[in-house]
């Protein structure tokens, strides 16, 4: 409650639009009470006075009553109505859609088509037919409104609740013998009321609005009731010779329906989930870069390491005021037709790293405050935005895990190829066009020019897969990056895909830099591995030889947490405890809580990556298997 | 022998289908279709099989989250559906469930003591006082800390989230668990520490387990007995040594042949391809046989029965030509 508080008062349309309704509404409710005049005492002796006249501050109307006096109770008539028949709307509304969308079928085929009916019909014109039905009056048009305003409720809230009807969490209700009406009230109507909320707060404004449109027909507060509508309808007879009888009510409409739709807005905002996910703001095309001052190193080291060489990267998340650290200086190298594996459990920070690289991570909040990345020489994070997405798909491509998210589900997939072919390539379409065949033939795709032609949900996943592959492959890169593409495949399909990583890199000379979890999965198709945790490489080297003797204690625990199919007698071994927050990052070893090993030394101070063995480098102060303590070594 | 705790003769559930208001009759999906099995007290079997094969359908008719089109399922003698019908509890407090997702299967907007109290409320009758005891116990028995009972799902992680759904259905004190996927959401290192919680509290509490995995290593350290389902049916049954030692059909082979081994030798790829028959029209004859090197024209003409293989004990499979011999990863076979 305070941090939705928080946040619409960070929105100043908002907050000033919520002071200026708060203004209102206090003076509404204390009218009662003021030294006004009787709004409805007729003075014809004193009609048409202007504003700032005596005893009238704002005048008097036709019969002489005083405007301000009558704008005053008028804006409490109109308050009242506006907010009860939206109440009286949203109570029915979102009844109709909860129900409609939970139970389905039938029942809510049967409310919704009811629903439709009510929509058919121009909502003013539902309005007129139900007052003229009713008769005229102030009750009268607060039914009428509340009932032409139930749909936009209904099919709201209906469209929310289908969604978490199928939520797994209503099974769960159901087994913990849960029945349908507590179901209802418990489980669902929590979860949508800030729906309700937020679509109560955006049509306030629209529903007096409405009302005020009945009375200025003339169908709503009856005279000699004041209600803003009908002293607009009533000012509008004299328009030219007095005009401020009608203005001053439309100015106190204009006033009121601004204010709450500015605070309606901001309630939204603050409330909506999918705009608090950050859907709202555009990420900029290119992570921020913020690095310090002249960060060391220079150009030539990039050309030694081959391929790609990424040195003391770091990427932090900011939100709000909370820094997270995600990636904490990672180094490493890929050479020419390399595949390197990136292993570590979610949140180690190995996509961060693998998304830093071509400046792919979402900003805001993420902000790369260090390091550099050289590709053929050059230092991607300095070059401007227009050479990096140069570079993207060109010379690194990626490859993610959810082939259904990351592919144009209303585009088919050789339309796809050619947009990525053409992107970098001066092809005709039908040349890019034959390119995309081929692409999807080398990815072992059966009936290519067949499967071009169909969309992402008519392929399987595997093929989806394949795909995704393709596309990485459009334009020949380097460097393909690939970030768990196999981890929603299912094994036989897993071992197909690996197949054809592995079959790509010996026929194109592709590197690639292999993210998982699964070791399983690295000792296939990796020729090195780093592993990482809590934003660092805290071990690097040969697959084999880091599968046979890992060096750090978290290597080992990882290796030794997993079963292994054919020795079910080897229980593995949980590591207890969780990993380090990525805002409160412990001084010295971040494995350290949860290590078996654990000195103090191991909590003083960074501890670097030190080198063991020709090609391995371990970042502990007491490496596995390694005799004397950690002096030997060039650190680095 | 007892009679078994579940016996489940002739399931099959098809989705969709049936008529509309106009048209001809529309196929439905067999998402399930005639699976014979029983499950004993106090083992544990695993059901192993690749997304489409139908094992959480079966889950869910288990447990009552759906009705079976045909055939019956009874636990310990007594029909389910009959069951089911005197008393809407009564299923729930002997089978519960525990979800794959351990995040999505609690609520966003509820606090842990609401979550854990309504089966103890609805199911088990509890109310005040006992109701506290019994919350403090639940957490106590999964390895949480008392204070996080009021707090939100989404204070948890992955792990401490999968263990308050074990906790919520051990609250029904039931007899028989169906966990279906419960650790592949898991970290790699949390799912040890699941894994190790679900077989302690197995044998605290003399329960039943059905556990659900695509993991062949996970249901292999974990199951007495393991089934392999494959389109919808089972096609091989053994006792878990049996099944890894001496796998008896191809497609068990394939399974067990895909999966990486950290330092293992490479694993085999099929070179054709590696799709599902289309739901909407099965083959009629074995469902794997387009996949299956060994498959041959009886095997196209009608689905082969689970039988028992002569000579191995409690060890059955669906298929005219099971593979004989120990099994053994091969060697990538030349380029």
């Amino acid at each position: 409650m305070m941090a939705f508080l928080r946040l619409l008062a960070r929105n100043r349309l908002a907050a000033f639009g919520g002071i200026v309704l708060l203004l209102l509404l206090l003076l509404a409710l204390i009218t009662p009470w003021l030294p006004l005049l009787d709004p409805d005492v007729t003075d014809p002796a004193n009609r048409l006075q202007t504003p700032f006249s005596a005893g009238h501050p704002l005048g008097t109307d036709a019969l002489g009553r005083d405007i301000l006096s009558r704008l005053l109770w008028g804006t409490r008539v109109s308050l009242a109505v506006g907010i009860a028949a939206s109440l009286v709307a949203a109570l029915v509304g979102s009844l109709i859609g909860i129900v409609a969308g939970y139970f389905g079928g039938r029942t809510d085929n049967l409310l919704m088509r009811g629903i439709d009916m009510l929509m058919a019909f121009p909502y003013i014109l539902l309005a007129l037919a139900i007052v003229a039905v009713l008769g005229p009056g102030l009750m009268n048009a607060l039914y009428a409104i509340a009932i032409v305003n139930i749909p936009f409720f209904a099919r709201n809230i209906r469209g929310v609740t289908v969604g978490i009807a199928h939520r797994e969490f209503i099974d769960a209700a159901r087994l913990s013998g849960k029945g349908n009406l507590r179901i209802l009230s418990s489980e669902i109507l929590p979860n949508v009321l800030p729906i309700i909320v937020v679509t109560l707060s955006t049509t306030v404004g629209w529903m007096i609005l409405e009302t005020a449109g009945l009375s200025f027909l003339g169908l709503g507060a009856q005279p000699p009731q004041a209600d803003l509508g009908s002293m607009l309808g009533e000012g509008r007879r004299m328009m030219i010779n007095a005009p401020h009888v009608a203005m001053l009510p439309g100015l106190a409409i204009f006033i009121l329906v601004m204010s709450i739709n500015l605070l309606g807005d901001g309630v939204r905002d603050a409330l909506d989930p999918r705009l608090k996910s950050g859907a709202l703001s555009r990420p900029a095309p290119i992570t921020r870069i913020r690095r310090g001052a002249a960060p060391p190193g220079d150009g030539r080291q990039g050309r030694a390491d081959g391929l790609l060489a990424v040195d003391d990267l770091r990427t932090d998340f900011e939100v709000g005021r909370t820094t997270y650290h995600a990636v904490n200086g990672v180094s490493f190298a890929i050479g020419a037709n390399e595949c390197l594996g990136l292993v570590g459990e979610s949140g180690s920070g190995k996509s961060v790293t693998a998304l830093s690289l071509m400046g792919l991570v979402a900003s805001p909040p993420g902000v790369i405050t260090g390091g550099r990345v050289w590709l053929g020489g050059r230092d991607l994070l300095a070059l401007p935005p227009r050479g990096i997405r140069r570079l993207r798909g060109r010379e690194v491509a990626y490859v993610f895990q959810d082939p259904l998210s990351t592919l144009h589900p209303l585009i088919r997939v050789g339309d796809q190829l050619v947009e990525a072919i053409r992107q970098h390539q001066p092809l005709s379409r039908p040349a890019a066009r034959e390119l995309a065949v081929s692409l999807l033939d080398r990815v072992r795709i059966p009936n290519a020019q067949r499967r071009a032609d169909q969309y992402p949900h008519e392929l399987s996943g595997g093929m989806r897969q394949r795909v995704g592959i393709a596309m990485a492959l459009a334009n020949d890169p380097e460097l393909i990056i690939a970030d768990e593409p196999t981890t929603a495949l299912d094994v036989t399909v897993q071992a197909q895909i690996l197949a054809l990583i592995q079959r790509l890199r010996t026929e194109k000379g592709t590197s690639v830099l292999f993210i998982t979890h699964d070791f399983g999965v690295v000792s296939q198709i990796c020729d090195r591995v780093a592993v990482m945790y809590a934003g660092r490489i805290v071990e690097i080297g040969p697959t084999a030889e880091i599968l046979e003797t890992p060096r750090h204690p978290y290597t080992r625990r990882l290796i030794d947490c997993v079963p292994r199919l054919g020795e079910p007698d080897n229980e593995p071994e949980a590591i207890p405890g969780l990993p380090p927050a990525a805002d409160a990052l412990p001084r010295g070893c971040a494995f350290a809580d949860r290590c078996d090993l654990v000195e103090p030394a191991c909590r003083q101070g960074e501890i670097e990556l030190i080198a063991t063995d020709a090609e391995r480098r371990v970042r502990c102060i007491k490496p596995l298997g390694i005799p004397t303590a950690a002096s030997q070594g060039e650190s680095r | 022998m007892t009679a078994p705790l579940l016996e489940i003769r002739g399931l099959t559930r098809t989705f969709g289908g049936g008529r509309r208001w106009f048209g001809p009759q529309r196929p439905g999906v067999q998402a399930v279709q005639g699976i014979d099995l029983d499950v004993l007290r106090g083992e544990t079997l695993g059901i192993v099989g690749e997304s489409g094969c139908g094992k959480s359908t079966l889950a869910r008719l288990l447990v009552g989250l759906d009705a079976p089109t045909a055939g019956s399922i009874r636990y310990a003698g007594e029909d389910l559906q009959a069951l089911r019908r005197r008393d809407r509890h009564a299923l729930s407090r002997r089978i519960q469930y525990v979800f794959q997702d351990p995040l999505s299967s609690l609520n966003p907007r509820r606090r842990i003591r609401d979550i854990l109290a309504a089966p103890l409320r609805h199911l088990r009758g509890m109310r005040g006082q006992g109701l506290e005891r019994r919350l403090g116990e639940l957490l106590e028995v999964v390895n949480l800390r008392p204070e996080f009972i009021d707090r939100y799902p989404h204070e948890f992680s992955g792990g401490q989230a999968q263990r308050i759904g074990i906790a919520r259905a051990l609250a029904a004190e039931p007899e028989l668990l169906v966990l279906d996927e419960p650790v592949s959401a898991l970290d790699v290192s949390v799912q040890a520490q699941v894994l190790k919680l679900l077989r302690r509290l197995k044998a605290e509490f003399d329960l039943t387990y059905l556990f659900i995995s695509h993991d062949l290593s996970v249901v292999e350290t974990i199951s007495d007995r393991i089934a392999v389902m494959y389109f919808g049916r089972v096609i091989e049954q053994a006792p878990a040594r049996a099944l890894f030692r001496t796998p008896a059909h191809p497609y068990t082979r394939l399974l067990l042949g895909s999966a990486p081994v950290p330092g293992g030798p490479a694993i085999q790829a099929e070179s054709g391809d590696a799709e599902l028959p289309d739901p909407l029209a099965p083959p009629p004859g074995c469902a794997f046989a387009p996949r299956c090197p060994r498959a041959r024209a009886h095997c196209r003409g009608a689905p082969p029965p689970l039988d028992p293989l002569s000579g191995r004990e409690r060890h059955a499979a669906a298929c005219y030509y099971p593979v004989e011999g120990a099994w053994q990863r091969q060697a990538p076979p030349p380029p």
